[in-house]
């Protein structure tokens, strides 16, 4: 009985230094929106906070389909590739005329179509994500620039600029990430088939044994990420008057960071949705405080970096411990 | 009185919960094959890693030439002319045959390997080895197993080797490999090299060995003999020479229908032509030695690696099992010997991983039904008596026992009717291994039908209600209870001709 309670107070223990990385992160959010307003007031100012929400917007759904990639032990480096021809498709076919609906749907579709190749290359083909998705990312970025030949997409007509409405005073893209946080997440911890991503990313033998099939579970997870991808482009897309043909470029690494920060375990098998929402939200802070500090935006990309390193190994070493 | 090469004195060994070498003194002498004999977990692996240098031995000495030396690792080890060749070989397949035998220890100058030399060197201890024939720029990938054996033994050769350690050399080989071996090892004997020789096959200590040592519970059995002075009945006795305890608590249950009837079975090399039955009620032990290809049966009845012919019945009904979901559908569960790797979600909790093979039954529309699932787990909490402070508790904080129950927990919700268990109480305390014996006695009785894979043999004499031994891929026994005794089921896992009334297999 005394090592059961041992047992019980230890992991009691970890729980209070590490396993809440949520709780972490919203510190650290809270910390650092603090610390910069002192530095420079306007930085606390309901403009700039709404800013920084809308920046994160599509940063965090895309995030959201990045947790569920990186859950079931897989990564796609693609997105950032994806995110400019899905925004491409939407922008050309709204300024030919096509509805604005359609050409948003159409763009969440490529984006499942796209997801789909990944995830049937990764599960069928057997392919290291890392491969297949250095691979798409390569030919989705080249044939992008081939058919816009790098020009700029502009004269959009007006229905088109969805983000830059509001609905009951809040700016559409927040509505978007707050609804697909709420969705994903709540599919992730109570739907079978999300429970089943965590099993496999865990330990892909033991779930096969429990007859789960890995190979769908990875369909499914690209396919999904690829369809929240999508949508994140519509919400780039429809943000600013022109859309260029570099769109998305260094998005994986926000996406990632975001995802990876938030708590999501590179190694497969834990993480949340609301977790990667609040990684996203760290990483766009980061880039905004850099602005108002007046700090070389080059150090951005070098302080993401660090914080994914940080976090990975903050997990190695906690994985480690409990092994 | 001939001076041993290496000699082992009073040698102690300890892993957590278990004694793996206890005192063990033991001495080989220059020219001589030195039989080493034991059952499974008898302690010859720790044994060998010890001469190694693998392993550190907690207490006792070890001499080399009558001098006390230590052996930090396997790198001094070879410098002191001790090699191991394994039974898993460990070469590289893209580099040529000349390269993995002087793999860390190229000829020629610090920044610079002397191809030319290495491959002159290489071909002239092949020729000794009578494998001349062997290309020694030719890549290892392809080779047989003979061949590759060939060069493991080469590059033992090439660092000077004087003690060669052979464990299990003959498991995969041909008849024709083998007399080659065999013909090999005699010239290394008269060459002066010691030869340790380990082997599950009795029939090749009398035609190689001079003398033979037999462990036991990490003993040494009496004291190593001359071959030429013992016969197979002994060596068995001496082996399994063990008392049974009364820690099992099979009850008797009248059998009742055949529930799994197995005809023709074959998979590969491992598992061949296999038949059997097993009825409600009943606990078939499945006995045999390490490699034999009771797990490998039991990962084609599962489905993992579907049968290539032969019938499965289930309740009298032929079925297909193509992959693990088909053979749960059909009632089939499968405790798998490895539980971190292939049972447990190390960071899940308890009732996640409790109700993952049953997820389908506690859904409403798509979506987990968290009560039932919550009293789902309960139930099998409380009845496998399961020490966790909590549901939510992640398996991986919870002691091995413990784990090896929320396993057993996952596939009993299953409500199968066949439970194929391997190895269930490997590695656990004794607490928690009498638990899940009365439990399988309990599930029994209630009317499961129970196939049990053990290397204990105790287990398996304890709990079966009939054993079935395995050896090459073959059921080569079957006992009764009655007639189960660990002579029995040694001399048939072992294959030793002269306790068995039918003919060895080919």
């Amino acid at each position: 009985m005394a090592t059961q309670a041992g047992r019980l107070t230890q992991a009691h223990r970890q729980r209070g230094l590490f396993a809440q990385q949520e709780a972490v992160i919203a510190a650290a959010i809270l910390v650092m929106t603090f610390v910069v307003s002192l530095a420079n007031p306007d930085f606390f100012s309901a403009t700039n906070l709404l800013d920084i929400a809308v920046n994160t917007a599509y940063i965090a759904v895309a995030a959201a389909g990045m947790t569920m990639v990186i859950v079931s032990g897989n990564i796609d480096i693609s997105v950032g590739s994806m995110l400019g021809v899905c925004a491409t498709i939407a922008g050309e076919l709204a300024r030919n005329g096509t509805p604005i609906p359609i050409a948003f749907l159409a763009a969440v579709a490529a984006g499942g179509l796209i997801g789909a190749i990944n995830g049937a290359l990764v599960a069928y083909a057997r392919i290291p994500a890392i491969v297949v998705t250095l691979g798409m990312l390569s030919i989705l970025r080249g044939g992008l620039i081939l058919v816009t030949q790098g020009r700029w997409i502009e004269s959009l007509p007006e229905e088109f600029f969805f983000s830059q409405r509001s609905t009951l005073g809040v700016p559409n893209p927040i509505w978007v990430m707050i609804a697909v946080t709420i969705l994903v997440g709540l599919f992730m911890k109570y739907h079978r088939f999300g429970r089943a991503i965590y099993a496999v990313g865990g330990n892909a033998e033991a779930a096969r044994l429990a007859g789960i099939d890995p190979r769908r579970v990875y369909m499914f997870v690209f396919v999904m990420n690829g369809l929240l991808v999508g949508l994140a482009a519509v919400l780039y897309a429809s943000r600013f008057t022109a859309i260029q043909s570099n769109a998305g470029q260094g998005f994986e690494l926000a996406v990632i960071s975001g995802a990876v920060v938030g708590g999501v375990s590179i190694l497969g098998g834990t993480g949340t949705v609301i977790g990667a929402l609040l990684g996203s939200l760290l990483i766009s802070l980061i880039g905004t405080a850099s602005i108002f500090l007046k700090v070389s935006p080059f150090w951005l990309q070098a302080v993401q970096g660090g914080l994914i390193l940080l976090t990975v190994l903050v997990d190695v070493v906690r994985r480690r411990r409990r092994a | 009185m001939i001076a041993p090469i290496i000699e082992l004195r009073e040698i102690s060994k300890q892993f957590p919960g278990v004694r793996a070498l206890d005192r063990v003194s033991f001495a080989v002498r220059e020219g001589e094959v030195h039989a080493l004999l034991g059952e499974n977990g008898a302690g010859k692996s720790t044994l060998i890693k010890i001469l190694t240098g693998a392993y550190q031995p907690d207490s006792g000495e070890i001499l080399l030439r009558g001098r006390p030396i230590r052996i930090p690792d396997t790198r001094h080890g070879l410098a002191l002319g001790i090699a191991a060749i394994y039974q898993e070989l460990s070469l590289y397949p893209d580099l040529t045959v000349a390269e993995n035998i002087f793999m860390g220890h190229q000829p020629g100058a610090r920044w610079r390997v002397d191809w030319r030399r290495m491959e002159e060197q290489a071909r002239a201890i092949l020729q000794e080895l009578d494998a001349g024939d062997l290309d020694v720029t030719q890549p290892v990938r392809g080779l047989s197993v003979g061949n590759q054996q060939r060069i493991e033994i080469a590059k033992a050769l090439s660092q000077n080797a004087r003690i060669l350690i052979m464990d299990e050399p003959t498991a995969a080989l041909t008849k024709h490999d083998v007399d080659r071996l065999f013909e090999i090892v005699r010239r290394l004997r008269e060459r002066g090299v010691a030869i340790i020789y380990i082997s599950h096959r009795l029939e090749e200590v009398f035609l190689l060995a001079d003398r033979v040592t037999v462990l036991r519970d990490g003993q040494v059995v009496g004291e190593t003999m001359e071959v030429s002075k013992t016969n197979q009945a002994e060596l068995i006795r001496m082996m399994v020479g063990r008392t049974l305890d009364t820690l099992y608590p099979k009850e008797d249950v009248q059998a009742g229908d055949v529930v799994l009837d197995v005809r023709n079975l074959c998979y590969g090399r491992t598992t061949r032509n296999v038949s059997f039955t097993l009825r409600r009620g009943e606990i078939v032990g499945l006995a045999g030695l390490v490699g034999a290809g009771r797990s490998e049966l039991a990962q084609v009845l599962f489905g993992i690696t579907p049968a290539e012919s032969g019938e499965i019945r289930i309740e009298g009904r032929a079925v297909r099992i193509n992959n693990p979901r088909d053979a749960m559908a059909l009632g089939i569960a499968y405790v798998p010997e490895d539980r971190k790797n292939q049972g447990l979600l190390v960071q899940m909790n308890v009732r996640e991983n409790a109700t993952l093979a049953v997820l389908r039954q506690l859904l409403r529309r798509g979506f987990v039904d968290y009560d039932a699932e919550r009293r789902l787990t309960q139930e099998y909490v409380d009845l496998l008596r399961i020490r966790t402070p909590s549901l939510s508790q992640r398996v991986g904080n919870l002691s091995g026992g413990n784990q090896q129950k929320v396993v057993v927990a996952k596939w009993l919700a299953s409500k199968p009717r066949v439970l194929i268990l391997d190895e269930p109480t490997r590695g656990i305390d004794v607490g928690a291994k009498a638990e899940i014996h009365r439990l399988m006695s309990a599930l029994a009785q209630q009317g499961l039908g129970i196939l049990m894979i053990s290397s204990e043999l105790p287990e398996i004499l304890g709990m079966s209600d009939r054993v079935l031994v395995m050896r090459q891929g073959e059921i080569v026994a079957e006992l009764d209870r009655a007639h189960a005794t660990q002579e029995a089921v040694i001399a048939a896992a072992m294959g030793a001709d002269d306790l068995r009334s039918e003919p060895l297999p080919a």
